[in-house]
This record gives structure tokens, C-alpha cells and sequence, in this order.
């Protein structure tokens, strides 16, 4: 179908456009921007008068709970959240049940995907057999199935052999590997940040060097393999440090944020709010200025939901007995806004984080709006306030720290290949 | 952030912890209990009405003996009608969720549940959930929060010295596991004792303790110099298993109380411990025995200071 996305300010921070003009499709594809391309009749035509026409939203952790754990979430429930979020693309991390080690699960999750017709969904596949940190999973195999870059999740990787094999197997084919760096060892038990609330309320303590000790080491194992690291869900202000200073010496690294870390700090868990127990935990307020800081100079690629549903019951427990998680796919967007206007980011340089950035370092050709390229885009109101009612998430978690957080800005309008696959 | 212990007119609707409790609340407190403790010691008839007709569950997810039986008395002294339940050996064991289990005993009318568990937070789970009429109390939650302890201790502290603005406290041993610490520490800063000192090796220190006001102190000797209060803490036997102690001699030897140690702190310092007592590896049985040790009147007044907490919860609206 045709379509004409008229009179809204089109942001694309891959190709440095942030100007009002009109977005053109044809066949699945941008075919004009400003200008029509002769002979075009649009066929549908969405006023974008006072909204901001971007790439659709790139994701890098969302989990999807599909295999194995249908009854937190389902694959048609989060991804109906995440086009309602504006996101066009997602990456699933492969701690489902069974854990992404076969291509045949991994076929299987992207067909299912394909099928509902929503959100590109890109799988991790799992660097060992059942996430166990022994055997290393067919990752060739994977790859023609499907998947994106190798990682072990939340799951502990401690044989620091064989991931120095897995990284060098990897490296033999180019493949992405994707890490969480936590030290099992230092971390055992710990359900919060070992700092002054941890101190305060009882709670048994990450610390931070259980994150440092492990980067160091992934980031030293990269360096001999060769290999393309990214290190996921990086939290505090040291382990920030070590990567700035690996990429300043020219190591093949990239990092995430999640955008809890982004805005949440340990003293957010009040008096025992589960809806606080996330992995990794939330630090300190310098933690948090040192994630932002990071994210403004490049050292931190990209921004993720880092999505977790989690259902109701399992929350209902004392702090260190719940489940750790919350929901984010419908937050991802108004909380980086919320980001740009706090610290007053560029919104050019702050979308890049959601789109380009996080496409490139999964190598798929989404997240900017070239001639040419698949028309998945994200329409939204940047004025539009609103308060976060949990009951009003699509997502099947309800769970979020930001609960009764107002917000602003709210998605309008998701197209997926060139299809309007949400609107409100 | 609304103080999930008081009502909306600042009164104690639950106990859940000593932190953030005004000290007007500590001192009303402390001076009910002492209406108690005067009311045992002058008359023949132990009980007073003011809980009649009122059930107490006590909820017991860990066990204890000490804590249970004095709330249990306390309970009674005040007329009101206690059951005992071990959910330890019954319906959490059966796989039902902690909240199930308070929601059952709530449809059984219970009007105040007093509540250990060993995990962290458990008691203002449990706050949160019951509806307003009913009140909480925390014996003990993971390494949280003891707040009955702290107050009895407070009280102990309170009638061998009189003042709390002129002391110098020392508390000793693994205040990293200790809930009993944690509240101590509450209480002590909140009612104004000027210099709070822990001592203890790295390894049973929580991170950043000095946040919590408390100076620290690594040398027993000089943690016990000039101290006109010493509290022990319980040493749990699994410490020397998770690589935190060496052996339960070489910390005896460093930090254990013993007379030579104790010589070092004022003449007329009282000596504390919640108990259970571990004898020869806290502390020493010439100490616990001795005539700076109030241990067992800890215990005694254990029950006016939980009577006390419980006629003020009945009586808050």
C-alpha cells in the first residue's frame, strides 16, 4: 500500500535529518523523503501535524517468555507491546525454557513471530548448551536459523576457558558475542546493590566489583580472541570506566544500559518495593550520573527496555523471594524523552540510541529511514502527557517501578514494513 | 514516602522497625513499659484487661523459643487470646505463598499478627497487605529489623543509666547478619546517644555501616575504651563456613569479651546480649555471669516493653 506521512518533523538520526518533511512508502519501502517520487498516489495518507515521524524502535533486550514461560507472557501479548510502544525490532535474550541452544527452537520462535505480523524479532542464541557454561552451543547452525550474536543471559558463565573458546570460536566466524558481566562468586545471594540501602534494610549485597571483576576479564578475553564483545546491562559507574577505557584503546566492544538504570537508584526500593528487585540491581545515585554521563559520550551504545514480565504472584513475596524483572517494551520511548529533557540531550543524538546505534550492533539493516529501507516507523505525539497505569499495558506484565509516573510523549502510529500495525 | 508504621495521624499502627520512628513515639514507649514493669512487681495480679477479647497469631516462619514465649506472655498479661503457628512445619511447606496463609488467618479475625521470617522485608510485606483494623508486629525479619529487641534494649539502657544523651555505646560482633544491630543502632541514634561505636572484623560489617551513623572501630580494645554500654551480638556458628571467620577461637581471642577486655571500658558499664549466648566464643562466661552483665533483666523487662507495644497498637485507631 501507498502511504503519505504528511506534516510531521522527521527525525533520523542516521542520516542527521531532524526537518519537517513528508515520508513516502511504496512496496514495504521508504520510496521519498520530502518530496514524492514521480507518479506517486498515496493511497493512505497519516497527518503527522505535531508528531515526530522516526525509525521504529531497536530494542537489544526484550524478553518474550516464549518457550516455557507462557504463563507470565506471550508472544502475541508482548509484541502487541512492543508495536504499542513503537518498537519495530527486538532482540530476545535466550534464557526461555528450553534456553535458545537449537536451531530448530530458534526456527520455531521466529516463525511464530513472523506469523502475528508485529515486531521484527531477532533471537540471541545461547553461547553453551542450556546456558550451562560447559558445552558451546552449534553456533553456525544458529546463525542460519536465525540468530543475532551469542550469550549466556543472567545465566554464570565461571570456566573462564571455555569462554575464552567460545570467544575464539565466535571470533572464527565473525560472531557477535553479548555479555552480562556479573562474578557469580561475589554476587551470590545478593538481591540489591551492596551500598547504604542494601546496609539499611537488611538486604544481602551485589557489589559492584562483582561487575567489574568479570569485565575485566571479558574485556581482556576479547582483546587476545578477537572477538565482537558487547557487554549487556552494564550498571555502575566503575564498570562504565572500564569500557571507556577499552574502547579508547580501540577494543571491538559496545555496552547497553537498561532505562531503569538510567532513571532508578537504589534508594527507589523504599521500603522493600519488589517492583525494585532488577538484575543487574539498581546502584547509587553516582552510578546512575556515571551511566548518563556514558550514554552522552558514546561510551554506552545504546538504550534497552531490558523487558522482563514477571506475573503478579511471584512479586507478592518479600523483597530478596521475588522474582526479579519488570515490564518496559511500553516504556522504552517516554523514558527516553523523559532523559532528553532532563539532562537536556540533543533528541537527534538520544534517538540514535534506540535505533541506529542498537541496529548496527546487531547487524541488521533496521533503525533509520534511507531511501530504500524497510518502512518501519514509529509516529508519536512528543507533547502528550500521561500518567502509568500498569492496568493500561498491553504487556502481560504489570510490574514496573515507574508505576504512577507521568509521562510524556506517546506513540500514535507503528508502521512494520510498510503496514500500520498500531494506532491510537 | 509515607512511614508505612504510622497512621495518618502519626500514630504506631504497626512496629516493623526502629528507623524512622519519632523519638516521642520510643520514649512512649519505653515509659508504658515501665507502667508495666511497676504493675508486675506491685501486685499479685499480673493481667490487665486492655487486650481482652482481642486475638494475637503468633506467626513463626523461623523458629525461636525466647521471642515467641515472652510475646506469648505478654499477650496473655493483657487478657487477649494468642495462637501459636509454626508455619515452618506446616502450610508454606505445603507451597502456600506467605500472603495465602496471612489471608486465611485474617479470615479467622485476627486482630494482630506477630511476625518472624528469615527473610528481609517479610514483615512490611505483610503490613501492606492486611487491612486497617489489623496491626503487625515484627519479631524479626531476615537481617532487617528487630524491633522489640532494640526497644527492650533501649529500656535495659534507660534504667541502669537514666539518660541516653551523655553514653557512649559499643556494639560487637557480625552486625552484617544482625538484625538486632540494625534496630539497636536505630534506636540509639534516635534517642539522642551522642557516639554509637561497632566493632567487628571487615568481613561482618555491612558496606557503608558508617552511613547508619555509628563510628567503626576494627581493634576491640579501643572500640571498648570509655564505653558506658557494651551489646553483644550472637555469633552463628555457619559464619566459619562461608569464608567470613577463620575459627570460633581466633575470634574469641579478637573479640571476645572477656574481664581483661571489659576492664577497658567504664566501671560502671552494663553488659547486653540478646541471646542465645554462645559461652567462650562472644563472650565469656566469667562476663555473662558477672556484675556488669544485665542479660537476664533484659529478658524480664522483654515482656513489659512487648506489652507495652501491643496495648499501643490496640489502642491506635
Amino acid at each position: 500500500m501507498n502511504i503519505h506521512i504528511k506534516n510531521g518533523r522527521l527525525i533520523d538520526p542516521k542520516n542527521k535529518i531532524d526537518a519537517q518533511q513528508d515520508v513516502f512508502i511504496a512496496d514495504r519501502r521508504i520510496v521519498g523523503i520530502g518530496t514524492a517520487p514521480t507518479g506517486f498516489v498515496a493511497e493512505q495518507v497519516i497527518d503527522a501535524s505535531g508528531l515526530i515521524v522516526m525509525p521504529g524502535l531497536v530494542d537489544v533486550a526484550a524478553r518474550l517468555r516464549e518457550p516455557g514461560y507462557e504463563y507470565r507472557a506471550t508472544l502475541e501479548s508482548e509484541m502487541n507491546a512492543a508495536v504499542a510502544g513503537g518498537v519495530t525490532s527486538l532482540c530476545c535474550p535466550p534464557d526461555t525454557d528450553p534456553p535458545l541452544d537449537e536451531p530448530g527452537l530458534v526456527e520455531m520462535l521466529k516463525h511464530r513471530a513472523r506469523s502475528l505480523n508485529q515486531a521484527r524479532v531477532f533471537p540471541l542464541g545461547a553461547l553453551t548448551y542450556g546456558l550451562k557454561g560447559t558445552e558451546l552451543t552449534e553456533m553456525a547452525e544458529l546463525t542460519e536459523a536465525g540468530c543475532k550474536a551469542f550469550g549466556q543471559a543472567n545465566a554464570p558463565l565461571t570456566d573462564t576457558r571455555v569462554l575464552m573458546r567460545a570467544m575464539q570460536y565466535a571470533a572464527t566466524f565473525g560472531y557477535r558475542v553479548w555479555l552480562r558481566p556479573q562474578d557469580s562468586f561475589l554476587a551470590q545471594d545478593g538481591v540489591a546493590h551492596d551500598g547504604e540501602v542494601a546496609t539499611r534494610l537488611g538486604l544481602p549485597g551485589i557489589p559492584v566489583v562483582a561487575e567489574t571483576t568479570a569485565l575485566a576479564t571479558m574485556l581482556q578475553l576479547a582483546q587476545e580472541t578477537g572477538v565482537t564483545l558487547h557487554i549487556c546491562r552494564i550498571s555502575s559507574a566503575a564498570g562504565v570506566e572500564l569500557v571507556r577505557a577499552a574502547k579508547r584503546a580501540g577494543l571491538n566492544v559496545t555496552c547497553d544500559v537498561s532505562m531503569n538504570h538510567v532513571h532508578l537508584t537504589e534508594m527507589d526500593i523504599g521500603y522493600f518495593d519488589a517492583n525494585c528487585h532488577l538484575v543487574p540491581p539498581l546502584r547509587s545515585l553516582r552510578d546512575r550520573a556515571a551511566l548518563r554521563a556514558g550514554l552522552l559520550d558514546g561510551t554506552i551504545d545504546t538504550i534497552c527496555s531490558n523487558h522482563s514480565p514477571v506475573d503478579e504472584d511471584a512479586k507478592q513475596l518479600p523483597f530478596a523471594e521475588a522474582e526479579a524483572g519488570a515490564t518496559g517494551l511500553e516504556l522504552l520511548l517516554p523514558l527516553v524523552l523523559k532523559w532528553v529533557e532532563q539532562d537536556k540531550v540533543p533528541l537527534l543524538d538520544a534517538l540514535a540510541r534506540i535505533t541506529i546505534n542498537p541496529a548496527q550492533l546487531l547487524g541488521v539493516k533496521m533503525g533509520h529511514l534511507s531511501l530504500g529501507a524497510h518502512a518501519d516507523i514509529c509516529v508519536f505525539d512528543p507533547k502528550a502527557s500521561w500518567k502509568m497505569e500498569p492496568a493500561a499495558l498491553r504487556s502481560q506484565g504489570k510490574n514496573t517501578p515507574f508505576n504512577g509516573f507521568e509521562m510524556v510523549g506517546r506513540v500514535r502510529y507503528t508502521l512494520l514494513d510498510g503496514q500500520l500495525v498500531f494506532q491510537q | 514516602m509515607n512511614n508505612p508504621q504510622l497512621n495518618k495521624d502519626g500514630e504506631l499502627q504497626h512496629l516493623l522497625t526502629t528507623e524512622g520512628l519519632p523519638a516521642r513515639i520510643l520514649r512512649d514507649l519505653l515509659d508504658k513499659a515501665t507502667d508495666f514493669v511497676n504493675l508486675a512487681e506491685g501486685s499479685e495480679i499480673k493481667k490487665v484487661p486492655l487486650l481482652h477479647g482481642k486475638s494475637v497469631f503468633n506467626i513463626f516462619f523461623e523458629n525461636s523459643t525466647r521471642t515467641r514465649t515472652t510475646f506469648e506472655i505478654a499477650a496473655k498479661r493483657l487478657s487477649a487470646d494468642v495462637v501459636n503457628l509454626n508455619i515452618g512445619s506446616s502450610s508454606t511447606s505445603k507451597g502456600e505463598t506467605l500472603l495465602d496463609t496471612v489471608d486465611n488467618l485474617c479470615a479467622m479475625h485476627a486482630d494482630m499478627f506477630i511476625v518472624r521470617h528469615s527473610t528481609s522485608g517479610a514483615a512490611h510485606l505483610i503490613a501492606r497487605h492486611v487491612a486497617p483494623e489489623v496491626h503487625v508486629i515484627n519479631a524479626g525479619d531476615g537481617r532487617h529489623a528487630h524491633p522489640t529487641q532494640a526497644l527492650l534494649d533501649m529500656f535495659t539502657i534507660r534504667h541502669y543509666k537514666k539518660e541516653f544523651h551523655n553514653l557512649r555505646v559499643a556494639i560487637v560482633g557480625d552486625v552484617l547478619h544482625s538484625r538486632v544491630a540494625r534496630s539497636q543502632i536505630h534506636a540509639l541514634t534516635t534517642l539522642g546517644v551522642p557516639e554509637v561505636r561497632v566493632v567487628a572484623p571487615k568481613t561482618l560489617l555491612p558496606t557503608q555501616v558508617e552511613k547508619l551513623g555509628v563510628q567503626v572501630y576494627y581493634d576491640m580494645a579501643q572500640g571498648l575504651k570509655d564505653v558506658d554500654v557494651v551489646m553483644m551480638l550472637r555469633l552463628q556458628n555457619e559464619r566459619m563456613q562461608g569464608a567470613l571467620l577463620p575459627s570460633a577461637q581466633e575470634y574469641f581471642k579478637y573479640y571476645g569479651l572477656t574481664q581483661e577486655r571489659l576492664a577497658l571500658a567504664k566501671e560502671d558499664a552494663i553488659v547486653m546480649h540478646p541471646g542465645p549466648m554462645n559461652r567462650g566464643v562472644e563472650i565469656d562466661s566469667s562476663v555473662a555471669d558477672g556484675a556488669h552483665s544485665v542479660i537476664l533483666p533484659q529478658v524480664t523487662f522483654g515482656i513489659a516493653v512487648r506489652m507495652a507495644v501491643m496495648s499501643t497498637l490496640a489502642g491506635a485507631k
